[in-house]
């Protein structure tokens, strides 16, 4: 019944963690990517001395504070859940997390201080160079300030340079650098900024096709579309590229979300992908269901992704959750062994400490350290418990792919037509780049659930499950601010729907 | 040397002054944004979001016990094995 209660309450407070994180990443993208094409909108202003230019860059700041007024603090509700939801998981990281969030603080306090208030209030008070200078500033701010949360998030994915300390029940960073330039953080920073930068581009291309659409603004809306188009298809390649690499490090660090993306229950060489497929959803990974009902795949990428050979053998969820001695692979169920090691080794540590016997709690520490990296899997029921939920990862996996390859077309198509001088004779474009940007958001959102979810059942990959990671209370107080933070956010987005439409409408001053 | 800094701060606060006083959009997103935080700091978090260990606990220590506390006994009730045991006994 308790154990009930606590899936409950973790189920919660997942969903509003799930809830925030979501709504909040409708403005971040836009933010980090919006940023970027201002200082390029500007640099050709300053460059060319056409007024034209800076007339352009106010319309999409304009469009730029809104939706940087909307969505800033939005993450703030994100730590509150983690001291009131994940309190256990709050502690145990706040050696880690102090450091990379303080930086994010200071970038943020600093950033929004001074450059923000030159870009905004200096148009007519500052040089052109200073201002343009101010700009640059912002764009490389704010995606430096994002690439701090990117490298916690990362940390949690990979845990590197620390060590826990029995002592403190905490993690504590023993090297800085490890943690920063870890390959998850590196594929995870340059995998989001770029895409950020491709919804930001895809943004801009949406609102000038309405301009195009009812006859308004066109040279300014075909002049936005030529910076966009270009930056979106230079961020796309970008995005592939950092997506393969991220592909690449999942496949050593998180095996088994690799193998959820693609719903491979057994191992093998020559792994596909697949390209269009419909999972049985009565597959588990205790049954001999087939996984697909049915699955059209491309050989061999799965094994190009994962080891960079098309021949290789790219294990499975079963081989993951089982072992497989051919390849080397341990269970789950032989990790959970050296996890109770662990957790036994630590209660032995507490109790030989508490009642100072030194020699029993040194000899409890070796074993603790000896097992401490399988810490986590202590806490596992059963094997079956380390899979993520394998539907909803391999879906978003793959709605975000498909999107991914398709939006840089929607890029390519608009440079060829502006290129020609033809956008005008094809108007068809113009409906779907209206879209384009909506669809860009799904992919982004589509990203996040592949990696968040994939990673389940983990708070920290290994080391800490999420049911241990809860704070001990009540599902129904969960409940209760997930539906406060639903009204709350969803007021929000209607707020950045209306002010944002109603500026666009307005359209950019003629003077 | 203290009239040029006087100088500057009067140039700083003017540049703040006038370039509030000029916005026509930016008050409206002001205003949301201060009723944003007003009802994250002053609502949600005072009432709805209070820490956990903080509300309970007093001392880093008492904090870290009361986590190693948990840390033991989530792990499943019978489940552990006579390797562990045997480790922790050597």
């Amino acid at each position: 019944m308790i154990e009930q209660l606590g899936e409950a309450t973790v189920n919660w407070a997942r969903a509003q963690f799930a809830l925030t994180a979501m709504y909040h990443w409708i403005f971040v993208p836009l933010t980090l990517g919006l940023s970027f094409l201002l200082a390029f909108f500007e640099t050709i202003y300053v460059k060319t001395g056409n007024e034209e230019w800076k007339q352009l860059t106010r319309f999409w700041m304009r469009l730029f504070a809104v939706n940087f007024a909307i969505g800033v603090a939005t993450g703030i509700i994100l730590e509150f859940e983690f001291g009131t939801n994940w309190s256990n998981y709050s502690w145990m990281v706040g050696d880690i997390f102090g450091a990379p969030l303080a930086a994010e603080g200071i970038f943020a306090f600093f950033i929004e201080a001074t450059f923000f208030a030159v870009m905004f209030f200096g148009w007519e008070r500052v040089s052109k160079r200073m201002h343009l200078f101010s700009t640059w500033m912002v764009a490389i701010g704010s995606n430096l300030s994002a690439l701090w949360i990117l490298v916690a998030n990362a940390w949690m994915q990979y845990p590197v340079g620390m060590k826990f300390n029995p002592d403190l029940a905490r993690f504590e960073m023993r090297n800085f650098w490890d943690i920063l330039f870890s390959p998850v953080a590196i594929s995870k920073f340059t995998h989001v900024t770029s895409s950020a930068f491709l919804l930001a581009s895809l943004f801009v291309i949406s609102v000038s096709s309405w301009y195009l659409l009812k006859g308004r603004h066109e040279r300014f809306a075909r002049r936005s579309i030529a910076v966009a188009a270009v930056f979106g298809l230079l961020a796309s390649g970008m995005v592939g590229l950092t997506g393969d690499e991220a592909a690449h490090t999942i496949a050593r660090v998180q095996p088994v979300k690799l193998a959820a993306f693609e719903g491979l229950y057994k191992g093998e060489k020559n792994a596909g992908i697949v390209a269009v497929g419909l999972l049985n959803h009565a597959k588990d990974v205790d049954n001999d269901e087939e996984p697909f009902l049915f699955a059209m795949k491309v050989p061999g990428i799965l094994s190009l992704l994962a080891n960079r050979r098309p021949g290789s053998f790219v294990p499975g969820i079963n081989d993951l959750v089982y072992g497989n001695e051919e390849y080397g692979i341990e269970g789950i169920d032989r990790k959970m062994a050296k996890g109770r090691n662990a957790v036994a080794a630590l209660a032995a540590y507490k109790k030989a400490k508490a009642e100072g016997d030194a020699a029993a709690a040194r000899s409890a520490l070796a074993a603790f350290n000896r097992y401490s990296e399988y810490l986590g899997y202590g806490y596992l029921n059963k094997p079956a418990e380390a899979v993520p939920p394998v539907p909803l990862t391999f879906y978003s996996f793959h709605i975000m792919v498909a999107l991914g390859t398709l939006l840089p077309l929607v890029c390519l198509a608009y440079l060829y037509f502006l290129y020609k001088g033809s956008l005008g004779r094809n108007r068809w474009i113009l409906p779907i780049g209206v879209v384009s940007v909506f669809l860009g958001w799904v992919a982004q959102e589509a990203g996040w659930v592949v990696a968040e979810v994939g990673r389940q059942p983990w708070a920290i990959q290994g080391l800490l499950p999420v049911g241990v990671a809860r704070s001990n209370i009540a599902a129904s107080s969960v409940q209760a601010t997930f539906f406060m933070f639903l009204v709350i956010f969803t007021l929000l987005v209607f707020a950045e729907v209306k002010i944002m439409t109603s500026q666009i409408k307005q359209g950019p001053e003629e003077n | 040397m203290i009239s040029a800094i006087r100088s500057t701060v009067a140039a700083v606060y003017r540049f703040y002054r006038d370039g509030f006083a000029s916005m026509t959009m930016g008050r409206t997103l002001w205003r949301i944004i201060i009723i944003k935080l007003v009802i994250l700091f002053g609502v949600v978090k005072l009432f709805f979001m209070q820490d956990f260990l903080s509300q309970r606990f007093e001392t880093d220590r008492e904090k870290a016990g009361y986590v190693s506390g948990r840390l033991i006994a989530a792990a499943p009730a019978g489940l552990e094995n006579q390797s562990s045991k045997r480790e922790v006994n050597k």
